[in-house]
């Protein structure tokens, strides 16, 4: 992956009236990147993605995007991108292919008719063209959504919630699609999200940002993969499994299910000495099964 | 870009049906008045000239076109803001409500262009309607009611217009008309740039016009200092062009002071529109 810098936003902050939606948010997005943006409802997601498509002025910090400054070259930048702020809005009274006309006549790039019709076959909108968007389900609206964000041809897309809503086959099928972005086109996305388990399987790099503020950014599976997790024992002495955790693994913290089952909240590199200690002490171990809760993570990042 | 998103805004107006409730309203309103002068026009003509049947003989068709014209352009110029405002009044913050001002705001077009290109197709709309109110008034009026001498009450006294000196007075008239109901339309988009609703520009336009109209018409000596660079005072100024002689420098003042009103709400919005958040 190359290593060039799509993204960059520095000490972002934002307010509205007393209320500061956005603190000191930093990241930096490359070339190539799915990034995760995650963050509880209310983090300063949306208003940070906002002021990076210029809807909303920040009060500090500085955003660039393909490595030039937002303010003064906003037009040459939002040319390169596509988005999708958290629902796609369009003209009701007007048809599928109509209001892709329509947004692609001020994306800074000709589109023509057949490209249209090409882009609307290609997220499953084939044969709906002329009718209203009016008639339209959630799920069809979010896919007019991403064709008047690809029509273009953006090389960065920002998509801001765009799961909400959708039903689970809705959800795979805009999953799916990102994935063929990043695959076949190489674009680099962004994607906003309260959802851990969507960002895990989507991107390869994420920040998590909490009450307006960035709190840790890296690589998803590295940052997923140095926190604890938790692993449910099938024991046959669970008072001589208790014993061993209190005294030989003083930093992990447990809870019985029943008589055989035990979970226990421990750093991943104990888990082998765990297993192997058990054994030595005479405690059968039938079965053990990573847990590790996604959300617990999101959580215990928040909360710290 | 300019451009690009002006047709844009043409394709919007022609497809929301609000945009042909003007225009129906307008026609129906037209047609109702020209429906009550074919039925009763005689009496209400009669009416008018009652006082001067005196001193005065008329002879030869006084209820023509030309005459049904100007009632019609009398008693509608106070409606049609209401028509105009409608649609202009929407422009920006039926955006706004319906959220695709957030999608157009995120495309290569500057926030500036994106206003003018409202005000341009707000004033196209504008002028269609002057031009169908021009058609059904003027054209209609003369198939219904025949030609001939125009008759009208002023201040002054009674003013008699020969045929062949009215069409240049219409052509202006409509044209300073137009300039009128222009400033409606730029005013409900300034307003529409502030809101986030349909109804609220529409429904400011209206105060706005009616507080005007009534700080005009009312004998208070305080207040007369403001009035004559209020537009609601030079909504009427299209009458102008229909006495005899025509008082050219009333008339080029109160189009002075529509142009201004026209390029200041303008810049009102461009500034407010550019210093928006878009939140919606």
């Amino acid at each position: 992956m190359e290593n060039t810098e799509i993204i960059k936003v520095q000490h972002l902050a934002k307010n509205f009236g007393s209320f500061q939606a956005v603190k000191d948010v930093s990241f930096t997005v490359n070339k190539g990147d799915v990034f995760g943006f995650l963050g509880p409802n209310g983090a300063g997601k949306s208003t940070t993605i906002r002021c990076m498509l210029s809807l909303i002025k920040p009060d500090n910090g500085q955003i660039q995007l393909f490595g030039k400054d937002l303010n003064k070259h906003r037009n040459e930048i939002l040319s390169k991108v596509g988005s999708i702020i958290e629902k796609p809005d369009f003209y009701r009274y007007l048809s599928a292919e109509k209001n892709l006309a329509i947004f692609a006549r001020i994306s800074g790039k000709d589109v023509s008719k057949r490209e249209i019709a090409e882009m609307l076959d290609f997220v499953g909108l084939n044969g709906r063209n002329r009718d209203k968007v009016a008639g339209f389900s959630h799920g069809m609206k979010q896919r007019l959504g991403i064709a008047q964000t690809l029509l273009h041809q953006p090389d960065l897309i920002v998509l801001d919630e765009p799961t909400t809503g959708l039903d689970p086959q809705g959800i795979v099928e805009i999953r799916n699609l990102i994935l063929r972005l990043k695959s076949e086109q190489n674009k680099t996305v962004i994607l906003s999200s309260h959802q851990l388990s969507e960002i895990e399987l989507i991107s390869n790099r994420m920040v998590i940002i909490n009450k307006g503020q960035s709190i840790i950014e890296g690589d998803v599976k590295e940052l997923l993969n140095a926190q604890e997790m938790v692993v449910q024992l099938e024991v046959n002495d669970m008072e001589k499994t208790i014993n061993v955790l209190k005294i030989r693994f003083e930093s992990a913290s447990f809870k019985q299910i029943n008589e055989r089952i035990i979970e226990v909240n421990i750093e991943k590199q104990l888990v082998p000495s765990l297993n192997q200690t058990l054994v030595q002490e005479g405690v059968e171990v039938h079965a053990m099964e990573p847990k590790r809760k996604l959300e617990d993570f999101f959580m215990k990042i928040i909360q710290s | 870009m300019l451009l690009k998103n002006t047709y844009n805004e043409f394709i919007k107006i022609l497809a929301k049906p609000r945009s042909y409730l003007g225009i129906g309203a307008l026609t129906l309103l037209v047609l109702l008045i020209l429906f009550a002068m074919k039925a009763d026009g005689k009496s209400f003509i009669s009416f008018v000239t009652a006082s001067f049947e005196q001193t005065l003989s008329f002879n030869g068709n006084i209820l023509n076109g030309n005459l049904i014209a100007f009632i019609i352009l009398q008693m509608l110029i106070v409606h049609i803001p209401l028509l105009v405002s409608l649609v202009t009044g929407d422009l920006i913050s039926g955006e706004a409500a319906m959220g695709t001002i957030r999608m157009m705001a995120t495309k290569p077009i500057s926030r500036t262009q994106i206003v003018l290109s409202k005000f341009i197709a707000g004033a196209v709309y504008t002028f269609i309607l002057t031009l169908w109110l021009g058609f059904l008034a003027l054209i209609v009026g003369k198939w219904m009611f025949g030609t001939g001498d125009l008759i009208v009450l002023n201040s002054d006294g009674l003013v008699i217009l020969k045929e062949q000196d009215i069409l240049w007075r219409y052509g202006l008239s409509f044209g300073v008309a137009y300039l009128a109901l222009l400033t409606i339309s730029t005013l409900s988009i300034c307003l529409s740039a502030f809101a986030e609703n349909s109804i609220g520009p529409i429904v400011s336009t209206m105060s706005i016009i009616i507080l005007f109209t009534i700080i005009g018409t009312l004998d208070v000596s305080v207040f007369d200092s403001i009035k004559p660079f209020l537009f609601t005072t030079h909504m009427a100024s299209w009458r102008s062009f229909f006495e005899d002689p025509v008082p050219w420098t009333t008339i080029r003042n109160s189009v002075s002071i529509l142009v201004i009103h026209n390029i200041v709400l303008v810049l009102i919005a461009v500034y407010k529109f550019n210093k928006k958040d878009i939140t919606s």
